[in-house]
């Protein structure tokens, strides 16, 4: 009997994945968004066996191939020292998801645990107190905080993601509290209540489950923008410092040999709208799912 | 002290004002009555009446602003005995009007029904919970594959029938129903109210029925309570109160109950056509809250707020239109026992 | 018989979903004739809304496919008509009153704004501009028809600052302003409280006598009908299954969908309350053949679950859709 409900359990799990993808699929687009983000993934992920010239992500210097345009050879050409452009963006997409997951597991939990608590007892001290204190670091321009960051520790991926998480977390932080603070005054919430579930059930097993939708949406379309913003943090060189391959380094070192050596700029930046757009059009496409379904 | 107590519910004087920017919201501005073991209570009002105000004060989600309520004799809404207040949850549910918004919506029903058999500690293990559950879905009649649907996927009125078994997974005494059907057809308002009517014989359970359809009402409780603007009105018997309605608002009222034949139509009192609109609680009319609408109005109701009194066994009205009876403290000879004001 | 204003003929409308089609109209027949007041009563489910929504073509087309049937106003075919002709229907030929006047009015303008909306394209067409004072005009006179108090400073208030019933009068008086030949109801009085709610009744009544406007009104609770309509269709997952006047209907329903809807009205006298209709509503996508009532019908006989029931005439005005009246 009970090995009929495990198989009764997995059977709706998978007509609730099939009917996810069915809305999903409406829109061409959101397929074409997880395409590219699974494939940015994918490179991050296998780049030391994709990259053409693995050893262009470190010191390597060969000025006997420098400044080369775009060939079979080199596809997208080679920078002033000689290194494979094409195998350095490759590499430098793990900076910006790597960049991208930090920034997020430290924010994300923050954010949340904030926003629920302050949601649940809004219009109490515990609100003032919180939202307060959350207005205060989202006024904090995350650029001027990094920089005022950076020049205290060293400069690095690290700083620049602990810079950045310090202004981040209130975006999900606000997310979380107009939701839950809506969400308090539902009837389901108000029966968990009346029945004696516990404050941290409430929260947790209640609230939070309804949340799961929104944020992994604004998550999804927040990616597009961390990396913008850490790209932005290299171009000034608070970020990844060199040899380390960063979209944005490559862009800021290659603007001054536009326009002749167009390529150098061209396909780190062209790498940049890729990743960002990716990111957009599956956000999305969570956004149809959930719009279509009324449950995660 | 062992006390015989018929009665499961007392609510005494009790007030219940919020107070916002716009001004002090008085949902329920002074109300009495009790309840015994068994009754059904309907109460009956209009938006701004504060019937809900009335439910929700009564299960402990709203604090009362004055005046108490004795479950069974003893004040559970003591806010230091934190303990005591707990294993009132188990004794007192509510079933409320949205069945949409009364169910998380992602939440499966078997983790819905589970929830209160767990804070409550019913069942022992994993298995005897499954047990009980699949024993809820059976009361309310609903196949066993249900278990596993979400919400979004089945009927309002079975959402609402999840509720009421939700409602009684912790086998309480008393439930609060407000406006159980009025979101629902007639032909599945049929089918739950015969539902509750068995489980109140089956488990000996109490209601107050909240609702706005007094032909619904007159097939539900056995004792009628008209509220408007946070103040009962006229409280009484049903057959009394149908044979005999009084306060202008309850002639108001049944008259304006829209009936499908000739037969009921002749059972309408005196007819009042309705006017005007529900003033807002925020400003209450001065003296009695109806005398803006009221066809009967003297001088002295807008400057006196009118007492209850009683009029016949069991019959109580407030209204200056019966001020020639005396209001007194009655002890009712046959097994209801009331305190008015 | 006059011609119809308004005639549905054998209309099938289908829904595109994930499961499949959902089939929710199967076969719809209903006329209204000019001035004619006529009731639908349906339960949650049966169609009725989206029934409404054909009629002023306004589903939304994916995912709705309607694959057969006609729905002829004043002779001409609606499904078929071009944009022109279509904008020309809606705006003066058939209005609706929706059932939340909360979301039928747009929060952030005034009474005022919108009502001289409604005026301008219901008055004007390319030959005619209509004037501002002439609209203001207008707008007054619509007020005071549904007995709105003080209707200069009604016109600066917005929705929000009024009651639930003042927001159904100004949406009432925004269907009548236009000199419409039908008014659709969608269950007007379903969002309000039980007083106002007889009070807005008794307005559409008063009105629809007086202006002579054709009405369909749409309701799962029965008792609001008897007083206005003059004819009640019966609809039951999306077909028509009785049609009645409609005394007759609430003295002697024949369809046992009907019989069972009927004994289910909680009675004033006390007699309790019927036993309802056991079951669910049919699952649209794969509905049961033939007679889409037979899996929750006392009376199901052999041929219920082989052929959708015909039309049998019981007398000059009642017909039932079923084979016990054979």
């Amino acid at each position: 009997m009970i090995n009929n409900e495990r198989e009764n359990k997995k059977r709706r799990k998978f007509e609730n994945v099939r009917r996810m993808w069915y809305y999903f699929l409406l829109n061409p687009l959101n397929v074409v968004g997880l395409f590219t983000v699974f494939l940015i993934v994918f490179i991050a992920i296998f780049a030391p066996l994709i990259a053409p010239y693995p050893e262009s992500a470190k010191v390597g210097v060969n000025f006997s191939e420098a400044s080369l345009a775009p060939s079979w050879k080199h596809l997208c050409g080679t920078d002033v020292i000689g290194r494979d452009i094409l195998s350095r963006i490759i590499f430098g997409f793990r900076s910006s998801l790597f960049l991208g997951i930090i920034i997020l597991s430290i924010s994300l939990p923050i954010g949340v645990t904030v926003g629920l608590i302050a949601g649940y007892y809004r219009d109490t001290w515990v609100d003032t107190l919180l939202m307060r204190t959350t207005d205060i670091f989202m006024g904090l321009p995350p650029l001027i905080m990094a920089m005022a960051v950076c020049s205290v520790l060293t400069p690095g991926i690290i700083s620049a993601t602990f810079a950045i998480s310090l202004a981040w977390w209130t975006i999900y932080c606000r997310l979380t509290y107009s939701v839950t603070s809506s969400l308090k005054n539902e009837f389901f919430i108000l029966s968990a209540e009346v029945i004696g579930a516990s404050k941290l059930n409430i929260l947790l097993r209640q609230i939070l489950p309804n949340l799961l939708g929104s944020l992994l949406t604004k998550i999804t379309l927040d990616m597009g923008v961390i990396i913008i913003l850490g790209s932005s943090l290299s171009f000034i060189g608070l970020g990844a410092q060199p040899p380390t391959p960063d979209l944005g380094n490559m862009v800021s070192d290659a603007a001054k040999y536009l326009p002749d050596q167009w390529w150098m700029f061209a396909f780190p930046a062209l790498a940049i709208v890729i990743i960002v757009l990716g990111f957009n059009l599956l956000g999305d496409g969570f956004r149809d799912i959930l719009g279509s379904s009324e449950r995660i | 002290m062992i006390k015989l107590q018929k009665e499961i519910l007392t609510v005494k004087n009790l007030k219940k004002y919020f107070f916002t920017k716009q001004g002090t919201v008085k949902a329920i501005d002074g109300i009495n009555f009790s309840m015994n073991i068994g009754d059904t209570l309907g109460l009956v009002g209009e938006s701004g009446s504060g019937k809900s105000t009335v439910a929700y004060t009564i299960m402990a989600i709203y604090s009362p602003t004055e005046g108490e309520i004795l479950y069974k004799g003893e004040n559970y809404l003591n806010k230091e005995k934190r303990k005591q207040s707990f294993k009132f949850k188990k004794e007192l549910q509510i079933v409320f009007q949205d069945p949409g918004s009364s169910l998380n919506p992602s939440h499966t029903i078997q983790e819905i029904l589970e929830l209160p058999i767990k804070v409550h500690k019913i069942a022992k293990n994993k298995e005897e919970r499954l047990k009980k559950v699949k024993e809820l879905l059976e009361m309310v009649q609903l196949p066993q594959g249900y278990l596993y649907k979400y919400p979004s996927m089945i009927g309002t009125g079975e959402k609402q029938m999840i509720s009421i078994a939700r409602a009684l997974a912790v086998n309480p005494s008393f439930i609060a129903l407000d406006e159980p059907t009025s979101a629902l057809d007639v032909s599945i308002q049929a089918k739950i109210i015969r539902m509750l009517m068995d489980f109140q014989k089956d488990f000996n359970l109490s209601y107050l029925f909240i609702t706005h359809d007094l032909s619904l009402m007159r097939n539900v409780a056995n004792r009628v309570a008209i509220m408007y603007l946070g103040k009962i009105c006229e409280i009484a018997i049903i057959e009394e109160f149908f044979k005999n309605p009084l306060h202008p608002y309850t002639k108001m009222l049944l008259s304006s109950i829209p009936v499908l034949n000739e037969e009921e139509e002749s059972l309408k009192p005196e007819k009042i056509i309705s006017k005007g609109e529900i003033p807002s609680p925020v400003n209450t009319p001065t003296g009695c809250g109806f005398h803006t609408r009221c066809p009967k109005k003297m001088d002295i109701c807008n400057q006196k707020d009118p007492k209850m009194v009683e009029v016949g066994k069991g019959h109580f009205v407030r209204c200056h239109l019966f001020s020639q009876f005396q209001s007194k403290n009655i002890k009712n000879t046959d097994k209801k026992v009331m305190i008015i004001n | 018989m006059s011609i119809p204003l308004l005639e549905v003929k054998d209309l099938h409308v289908d829904f595109k979903v994930f499961e499949g089609k959902s089939k929710v109209l199967n076969g719809v027949d209903f006329y209204v004739k000019p001035g004619e007041r006529v009731g639908l009563i349906g339960e949650m489910g049966c169609g009725k809304t989206t029934l409404m929504k054909s009629i002023l073509k306004i589903l939304p087309m994916p995912p709705a496919i309607i694959p057969k049937g006609e729905i002829l106003f004043k002779g001409k075919d609606v499904l078929k008509m071009n944009k022109s002709q279509l904008l020309y229907l809606r705006e003066k030929e058939i209005s609706m009153i929706f059932q939340d006047p909360t979301a039928a009015l747009n929060p952030v303008f005034t009474v005022g704004n919108q009502l001289y909306d409604v005026i301008k394209y219901a008055k004007s067409d390319k030959n005619r501009k209509i004037k501002k004072e002439d609209i203001k005009n207008f707008q007054i006179k619509a007020l005071k028809k549904v007995y709105l108090p003080d209707p200069e400073r009604l016109t600066r208030n917005y929705p929000f600052q009024l009651s639930g019933g003042m927001r159904q009068r100004i949406c009432i008086a925004m269907t009548l302003a236009s000199r419409n030949e039908l008014i659709l109801g969608d269950e007007p009085g379903t969002s309000l409280d039980v007083t106002i709610k007889d009070q807005i009744f008794r307005l559409i009544n008063e009105l629809v006598e007086k202006e002579g406007n054709a009405i369909i009104l749409v309701s799962h609770a029965l008792g609001s009908l008897k007083s206005i309509t003059n004819r009640i269709y019966v609809m039951y997952a999306g077909s028509m299954v009785e049609i009645a006047p409609t005394e007759e209907l609430f003295n002697k329903p024949l369809h046992p969908y009907s019989k069972g809807l009927i004994s289910a009205v909680p009675r004033l006298t006390g007699k309790g309350i019927g036993e309802g209709i056991g079951g669910n509503i049919p699952d649209y996508i794969n509905p049961p053949i033939g007679c889409r009532f037979h899996p929750r019908c006392k009376n199901a006989m052999d041929i219920c679950k082989e052929r959708k029931p015909p039309w049998f005439k019981i007398n000059s005005d009642h017909k039932v859709a079923c084979f016990l009246y054979q």
